[in-house]
């Protein structure tokens, strides 16, 4: 049994600023984790370090079974060069609070831009795996759209597609119904939820309890770049242990 | 909030009310005085000017008839040539440069500022003048081991000019470059680093095409402007537009006339280059807010 992403002691600072404190978890594959907790405890470093727009200051992190950042021989470990991370991130997929979709591209450049560029896929072969993506996402009628003429809920089902047209064996969220109107957070959930039903491994930070407790198979509760708490969303969501965790939960709720 | 106004209205009679009804008027529009006195004054002078010329010691003859003298038509092809030569060269390293400034190495950021202080700093017309001189420094040029030539040999007229026009050039539209590829949110680097790109296919991909949008208004006005800078190249003996005509001058003594020869051709470049920076705007606007608006208008 190999967990899918693996951190052992994981620390970041920022200055003098300790984001992440001794950060130890092991997620198994095709779970779907969410990390919640307030804002600054730290929930969005992690995932930025899973997917290596962060580097760690300490520690170490797996994903997929590869040590990230680094090269070991021996009982050295050597600091990998800009393109091995940029291999390294082909294992995980990033969704961004703010979509941060290509916005000289349409939804189909967007989706094939990775695969055709980086991957080495044929045109043709991406474009048809691009539009059956669009097509999950309830977007092939899209297709040809620039993100400027989509909404923001549309504009996140395509950055969920672009992600996904990497086939990477994690898929990382972070706060991805944040900066949506009201209305349009539905439309973004359905779609993860129909991720999660695929077997998809999957990291969600977010501030949606709701979603947390109807998808999640773990919550991480996180405070002051700590993990206070886990189990599964009863536990944790329901009958926390931590005053923390409590505090929070009663604070969200009301 | 409504009820109390309401009841203040309730308490005003209906003759009083009439008074207020503004219907019945006729509207009657601002009279626009300034704009015909402006409109007067403007084509007054410009008749004033046209007479002016007119009447001035200006053979207009000569004009006509060296507008399309071969000497002046190959200073014209120069001009085009060392003009869109340079810039190439500038746009090439301004690029380059500006990539440097973003390096973490650095002596490489270092490097890019000290050239872009060095060359924005020295007048353009003394930098064209030291790289034609260049052989009182070195006599000769060398590739270790392959070849070796004079200096004079080498640096032509036209080479020294393109070398001083473009590493000129190249200072300036560096930081017109580096202000364009700021002006792209850094989640756009973010993203495609989360699709597996390395920083250089990031930039040449997504970051660059979307600064383009920024930086085609100014690199436009600055080709204008190098179109311009290439009369400079006269002083060095380079055969470009203004060089053509003073050669004629200096013989026929039809001064004024032959610079109006150059000054029609100057305004026909300036005239093609200014609608093809439209298209050019107009392509990578595609994507952006603007793009659409104008879009929808067409």
């Amino acid at each position: 049994m190999n967990p899918i992403v693996h951190a052992i002691g994981a620390k970041k600072s920022f200055g003098t600023f300790q984001a992440l404190h001794d950060i130890n978890l092991s997620i198994e594959r095709s779970e779907v984790v969410c990390l919640i907790g307030p804002s600054g405890s730290g929930k969005s470093t992690l995932l930025r370090c899973i997917n290596q727009l962060e580097s760690l200051s300490d520690g170490a992190l797996w994903v997929n079974g590869e040590l990230l950042g680094f090269r070991r021989e021996g009982n050295k470990l050597y600091e990998l060069k800009d393109s091995e991370i940029a291999r390294q991130r082909l294992s995980t997929g990033m969704v961004f609070q703010r979509f941060n979709l290509f916005s000289h591209k349409t939804a189909l450049e967007n989706l094939t831009e990775g695969p055709t560029q980086i991957l080495k896929i044929p045109a043709r072969t991406a474009r048809e795996e691009a539009l059956n993506l669009l097509e999950r996402v309830g977007l092939a009628n899209k297709c040809d759209a620039y993100p400027v003429e989509l909404s923001g809920g549309q504009q996140q089902r395509v950055a969920i597609a672009r992600a996904l047209a990497m086939k990477p064996a994690v898929m990382l969220f972070d706060e991805p119904t944040s900066a949506l109107d009201p209305e349009l957070v539905g439309e973004v959930l359905a779609v993860m939820r129909n991720l999660a039903k695929t077997g998809m491994t999957m990291i969600v930070v977010t501030h949606e309890l709701g979603f947390a407790r109807e998808v999640a198979n773990r919550v991480f509760f996180m405070d002051h770049g700590q993990i206070v708490e886990t189990g599964t969303p009863s536990q944790v969501l329901v009958k926390p242990t931590q005053e923390r965790t409590r505090d929070f939960i009663s604070a969200v709720l009301s | 909030m409504l009820q109390p106004v309401e009841k203040e209205s309730a308490a005003v009679t209906n003759a009083e009310l009439e008074q207020y009804d503004l219907s019945k008027f006729e509207h009657v529009p601002r009279k626009k005085l300034g704009r015909y006195v402006a409109a007067a004054l403007i084509v007054a002078a410009l008749l004033w000017l046209a007479i002016a010329f007119a009447r001035g010691q200006i053979e207009w003859i000569y004009t006509a008839k060296y507008l399309f003298a071969p000497v002046i038509l190959q200073g014209l092809l120069n001009t085009i040539a060392l003009s869109v030569l340079a810039m190439l060269f500038g746009v090439t390293l301004g690029v380059s440069v500006a990539i440097m400034r973003f390096s973490s190495n650095p002596i490489i950021n270092w490097s890019a500022m000290g050239y872009i202080w060095l060359f924005r700093g020295l007048p353009t017309l003394l930098q064209l003048l030291l790289w034609y001189n260049l052989a009182l420094v070195f006599p000769t040029i060398w590739i270790p081991g392959v070849a070796e030539w004079r200096t004079v040999d080498v640096m032509t007229p036209f080479v020294a000019a393109l070398l001083g026009l473009g590493i000129n050039q190249g200072a300036y539209t560096s930081e017109v470059v580096r202000a364009g590829l700021l002006s792209v949110d850094h989640g756009q680097y973010e993203a495609a680093s989360a699709i597996g790109m390395t920083r250089l296919r990031a930039l040449r991909r997504i970051i660059l095409p979307q600064a383009m949008r920024f930086i085609i208004p100014p690199i436009g006005n600055e080709f204008i402007g190098m179109v311009k800078w290439t009369s400079l190249a006269s002083v060095i003996q380079y055969s470009e537009l203004v060089y053509a005509a003073e050669n004629i001058y200096y013989v026929n003594n039809r001064v004024i006339e032959l610079l109006f020869v150059a000054a029609f051709w100057y305004l026909v470049i300036v005239s093609v280059l200014t609608v093809a920076q439209g298209r050019i705007e107009r392509y990578y606007a595609r994507g952006s807010s603007r793009g659409f608006q104008a879009a929808a208008r067409r």
